[in-house]
């Protein structure tokens, strides 16, 4: 099963803060947490990154895990220079009200899979 | 090639510009992405870990056609026991460090896990240097 991010964000009301990005690119896996070593643990394919944790660091560890969609949940403010970072990155950047939990849920429902 | 840049211990908001920058030159050089990853996220991991404890370093990245050596010194408290520090979970990481999604003892286990060759020279009171060696092609 894979989704569109551009669907995903329709399941999730969650905000698209990069518009000008495809947002026809496929995800097929996804994975939460707000601790960003265990997310630089990990081998990522069409993977979504679920955090609750919003700041700069959230981007570079997707720069760097090659993970190209994020979602901030629990209605956390998103930086300008988030966005910014995400846009020179390529990296899809959604900001939903949900919980992680709930995203998660969504998200599983949906046929999303998780890494492992 | 030499790559050099510096790092301000506790500029969260610019943990992680080296680490970028050495991605599109290793891009740049159609380096496997696998390989990559792995160069990047140990120097990623080496870079927070300055930030959180030192008070300034630098980084020099040189580039040859098959490897990448990779030197980060640090002006710090260094690392008493490194045998001790390599172990999963253990952290000497504050409260602020934890709040940016790290010090939760992985950093050292991540970068080892990252690199083809880590050797690290410490003196307490002092700093550290971290050198991560990784070839480059497959």
């Amino acid at each position: 099963m894979a989704l569109q991010i551009g669907n995903i964000a329709e399941l999730l009301k969650a905000k698209v803060l990069t518009p000008e990005l495809d947002l026809s690119n496929e995800v097929k896996h996804a994975f939460a947490s707000d601790l960003m070593s265990d997310v630089l643990t990990g081998d990522y394919e069409k993977t979504i990154l679920v955090t609750g944790l919003s700041n700069l660091q959230s981007i570079r560890t997707a720069e760097m895990s090659d993970i190209r969609e994020v979602i901030i949940g629990r209605n956390k403010s998103v930086s300008k220079e988030m966005i910014e970072l995400a846009q020179e990155n390529d990296i899809v950047l959604l900001q939903s009200s949900y919980s992680l939990y709930r995203i998660s849920g969504i998200l599983y429902e949906a046929g999303i899979k998780p890494v492992y | 090639m030499l790559l050099q840049y510096q790092i301000e211990g506790g500029d969260f908001v610019n943990a992680g510009k080296a680490s970028s920058a050495v991605k599109r030159v290793l891009k740049q050089l159609d380096v496997p992405a696998r390989r990559i990853k792995r160069v990047v996220i140990a120097l990623y991991e080496t870079e927070v870990n300055v930030v959180a404890h030192a008070s300034k370093g630098e980084i020099e990245a040189e580039i040859d056609t098959d490897k990448i050596i990779i030197s980060v010194k640090d002006s710090g408290p260094g690392i008493p026991d490194i045998e001790k520090a390599m172990e999963e979970g253990f952290t000497t990481a504050s409260k602020e460090v934890r709040e940016m999604g790290f010090g939760a003892g992985m950093g050292l286990p991540n970068i080892q896990r990252n690199s083809d060759h880590l050797h690290i020279e410490s003196v307490p009171g002092e700093g550290t240097l971290v050198r991560i060696t990784n070839d480059l092609r497959d």
